[in-house]
């Protein structure tokens, strides 16, 4: 859910990092730290075990800028990938106003993608969200290894409903700033269907 | 989706800004914030300068939701409220009604008894503003877009500008 403030005039938005374990999430976010000018961009928290993987989420607030007068904030959230956090990943989705789903582009993450997705969409369910009408966007990373299904075999196994996507190399930065401004657009698109 | 989105008008800001200074002062606290349940500072009053108030509230969130979690699994429905005591600062973390959270950053200069009993007394009128902020939203929902709507004319060059 966003938050309109009218009083210091701020619109707050929350969108989401899905997608299985060690696809990338946390990546996308450690680049967006790392090319977002200081004055726009909060700390990047992230609640990770001593092995750096993602324990409960890691959280990366942005001011970009302005629209009509309205400082424009999001939230961008990432959800721990490994199965046993199910529970954790369940309650980082409440009151998302946009998913990135990012998936693991190579050959043996297939089915991890794919299970990841079918559990977004239960998990969505039971806030009362529904992956079919949400803004939504996917992202398939991990371009650059040699072992990775095509594009749009990618699209075909993840994109039902035919969202945008990008093909993405989020270790170097390809591809993350493009879906994170699709994702902007299609929540700001989503406010003004509403208000 | 929309139904939950929080709008908040002056008026009622200004209500909920001067609630939380007249809280800060009787419980003699450094620091008092509001957080949506979602993560989204709501306001925040007293020594803030050197504390990254938006991180706070993500993390105090979190913290509410975590806690949330364990009892669902031990069969309440919610633990009301969260103390946690350091070396020097102790924070107290309590809901409002089933979406806002309130928490207290209080020193030695104050006390955990004295801060729960101002909490309640807040707690009731807070409460009371966060019903009339849903009253007018539901409102104007009902009766179509906002006039100053910053969306009214909203356009993809906009949204790229946020981008360069
Ligand atoms: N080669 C390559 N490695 C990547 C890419 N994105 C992430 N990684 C690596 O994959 C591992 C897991 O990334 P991480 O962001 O922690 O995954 P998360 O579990 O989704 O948060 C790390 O070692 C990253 O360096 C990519 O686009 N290409
Ligand atoms: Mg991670």
């Amino acid at each position: 859910m966003s938050f309109i403030n009218y009083s210091s005039k701020e619109i707050n938005c929350k969108i989401v990092y899905y997608g299985p374990g060690l696809c990338g999430k946390t990546a996308n976010l450690q680049f967006i730290y790392k090319k977002t000018a200081p004055d726009k961009k909060g700390k990047l928290i992230s609640l990770a075990t001593e092995t750096e993987r993602t324990l409960f989420f890691d959280f990366l607030p942005l001011a970009l800028g302005d629209i009509k007068g309205f400082k424009v904030r999001f939230h961008l959230y990432t959800v721990p990938g490994q199965v046993f956090y199910a529970a954790s990943r369940k309650l980082i989705l409440k009151g998302c106003d946009g998913i990135i789903f990012v998936a693991d582009s190579q050959v043996e993450r297939a089915e991890a993608n794919i299970e990841s997705l079918d559990d977004l969409a239960f998990n969505l369910e039971e806030h009362g969200f529904d992956l079919n009408t949400m803004p939504f966007t996917l992202q398939y990373n991990k371009r650059d290894l040699p072992n990775v299904v095509p594009s749009d075999e990618m699209d075909q196994m993840l994109n039902n409903r035919g969202v945008p996507w990008f093909d993405c190399v989020a270790v170097d930065g390809t591809g993350v700033f493009e879906t994170l401004k699709d994702s902007a657009r299609q929540v700001i698109l989503e406010l003004k269907k509403n208000y | 989706m929309s139904s939950s989105d929080l709008i908040m008008y002056e008026e009622e800001f200004q209500r909920i800004d001067e609630e939380l200074v007249s809280l800060k002062n009787s419980a003699n606290a450094s620091v008092v914030f509001l957080v949506d349940k979602n993560g989204q500072l709501i306001a925040s009053v007293g020594d803030t300068q050197d504390v990254d108030t938006t991180s706070l509230a993500s993390l105090t969130a979190g913290n509410i939701a975590a806690t949330g979690g364990i009892a669902k699994l031990l069969g309440e429905e919610e633990f009301t409220i969260l103390f946690h005591e350091g070396a020097k600062d102790n924070i107290n973390i309590s809901l409002i009604g089933s979406r806002i959270i309130l928490a207290v950053v209080f020193d030695s200069r104050s006390s955990i008894g004295l801060v729960r009993l101002r909490v309640k007394k807040s707690t009731e009128k807070l409460a009371q503003i966060f019903d009339d902020i849903s009253d007018k939203s539901d409102k104007d929902k009902a009766e179509g877009k906002l006039d100053d709507s910053p969306f009214n004319e909203i356009s993809d060059d906009d949204i790229d500008s946020l981008f360069r």
